[in-house]
């Protein structure tokens, strides 16, 4: 470790390039046998991940550079005297890159092509939008922050909290593409690698520890989510033993931290959502009591339809199918597809079939993936 | 420092009653005040109110032409009220003038930045 940071300069760096490194050789050792030299192995594998991580976020600090964005005298004292140079850079590139100025499309955009450092065919890609198009929207952002003179700067402590919900929201938009396109699972990963830097670098924000704890405990899930042909495995089914333990410690740790700081907010309650469903050895020993509880928290704070879905599913685990559905039909849901399956799946329980048919060839019609989709048109979990 | 155009959009026929003498002083008071601000930070450059679009007159040139046209340039629904132009460190602060803006004329502002002599 001290030899990595003696290279270069950077606690966190050398950290996540240890931490990876020593994942490769958990990886690969059992079925390959051990290097001649372990030791060395794992330092020279961290060094070159280490420096191609750099060399992605040079290469996006460079492309900030033709925005202008670098130019001495450009930016607020802010907090750089607390932090080190790397952090600070990371910080206040993506408060820019997130900026209200710019539309949610551009946020997105250029934080995976500036903080990320993927390509712009990469960023199309996960995107299913055509490199041009991607080209463009990206070439106009930069045009934006060129002309507008959108600043390079970490906000204000008392403009932080507007500001960070775009921050907090691409994130979690990065990640959620990485989920539903088995092309990009790298954007995962990406998506937590810069929850954990908003964490480490903000760590007096709730929502920023909540956000990073929900990312980890849906992710302690990834694996069991999608069947090898690319069905999806409903939570209940899914074999909980390979559920990554140590996400979900990780995650469930950040939630009794959270809980205790008392400054509840969405992502935190969503977080202690999954924290709830990780604690269940079994879909039967899952605390739904609790669960409602915390939709009844969520659903205050952030009084969406899709929360309410979410929450009379819940219900319906509690009060049985009825409930869930006389609240489900008070929904004005039309267009979002797990509306038309959470409908199909209680009219089938309270065995109104051929209505139940008819929901989920309404959701099957709309479902984004073929995965959602062939399991929606084979009628959901009555399929298995 | 760079230069913005802080535009006031009015949409014609918005369902408003007509302001009451009282509410027309606050109104007027509201952007004096406002006005001030920017002129001792040092943001103000130029700006006003402008009269109803009726009272515009369009001239452009039409077959080698000068032509004279009575009314606005645009027959549409929304038309300028004012706009300020002011100075400012970045998009930031011009928002944040933007927002009292908004705030004192219960108008839409549209910020829009002007190109530096240098540039293309």
């Amino acid at each position: 470790m001290a030899a990595l940071i003696r290279v270069f300069g950077d606690i966190d760096v050398a950290e996540d390039a240890v931490q990876e490194a020593f994942a490769v050789a958990l990886r690969r050792w059992p079925g390959d046998g051990l290097p001649p030299n372990p030791g060395g192995w794992i330092t020279t594998t961290a060094r070159n991940r280490a420096i191609d991580r750099l060399r992605r976020e040079s290469r996006g600090r460079e492309l900030l550079s033709e925005v202008g964005l670098f130019s001495p005298g450009n930016e607020d004292s802010g907090t750089s005297e607390e932090m080190g140079p790397v952090q600070d850079d990371r910080l206040r590139l993506m408060f820019t890159c997130c900026h209200p100025a710019l539309s949610t499309a551009a946020q997105v955009a250029l934080t995976l092509r500036l903080l990320g450092g993927l390509s712009t065919k990469e960023v199309a890609r996960s995107f299913l939008v055509a490199e041009p198009a991607m080209a463009q929207r990206l070439a106009r952002a930069k045009r934006k922050i060129k002309a507008a003179r959108i600043p390079y700067r970490v906000p204000e402590e008392h403009e932080l909290p507007d500001r960070l919900r775009p921050v907090l929201a691409v994130v979690y938009l990065v990640y959620n593409a990485g989920l539903s396109s088995p092309a990009e699972p790298s954007l995962c990963s990406e998506a937590i690698r810069l929850a954990r830097i908003l964490a480490t670098l903000l760590p007096d924000e709730p929502e920023v520890a909540g956000l990073l704890a929900l990312l980890l405990l849906t992710e302690s899930r990834r694996a069991s989510r999608t069947r090898p042909d690319g069905s999806l495995v409903l939570l209940g089914e899914q074999d909980r033993g390979r559920w990554d333990r140590a996400l979900i410690d990780e995650g469930q740790a950040i939630v009794r931290r959270c809980l205790r700081c008392n400054q509840p907010g969405a992502y935190q309650l969503q977080a202690a959502i999954n924290a709830v469903h990780a604690d269940a050895a079994t879909i039967d020993q899952t605390d739904w009591p609790q669960i409602v509880a915390l939709y009844d928290q969520l659903l205050a704070l952030a009084p969406t339809p899709v929360v309410a879905l979410n929450r009379a599913i819940a219900i319906g685990e509690v009060q049985g199918p009825a409930a869930a559905l006389a609240l489900v039909d008070e929904l004005d849901l039309d267009s979002y597809h797990p509306f038309h399956a959470t409908r199909a799946d209680l009219l089938q329980r309270l065995g109104r079939n051929s209505e139940a048919t008819t929901a989920y060839e309404r959701a099957a019609a709309m479902a984004p993936t073929d995965a959602e989709r062939d399991f929606l048109r084979l009628g959901g979990r009555a399929s298995r | 420092m760079t230069q913005y155009l802080l535009s006031v959009h009015s949409v014609e026929g918005e369902a408003r009653d007509p302001m009451t003498d009282e509410e027309v002083q606050q109104f007027m008071e509201g952007v004096g005040v406002l006005e001030e601000e920017m002129k001792s930070a040092g943001a103000w450059l130029f700006g006003g109110a402008l009269h109803e679009p009726d009272t515009a007159t369009v001239v452009r040139v039409s077959d080698g032409e000068v032509l004279t046209t009575d009314g606005p340039f645009a027959e549409s629904k929304e038309h300028l009220g004012g706009f300020y132009i002011i100075e400012a460190e970045n998009l930031d602060a011009a928002l944040a003038w933007a927002s009292k803006t908004t705030a004192a004329v219960s108008k839409p502002i549209e910020v829009r930045p002007f190109r530096h002599v240098s540039e293309a």
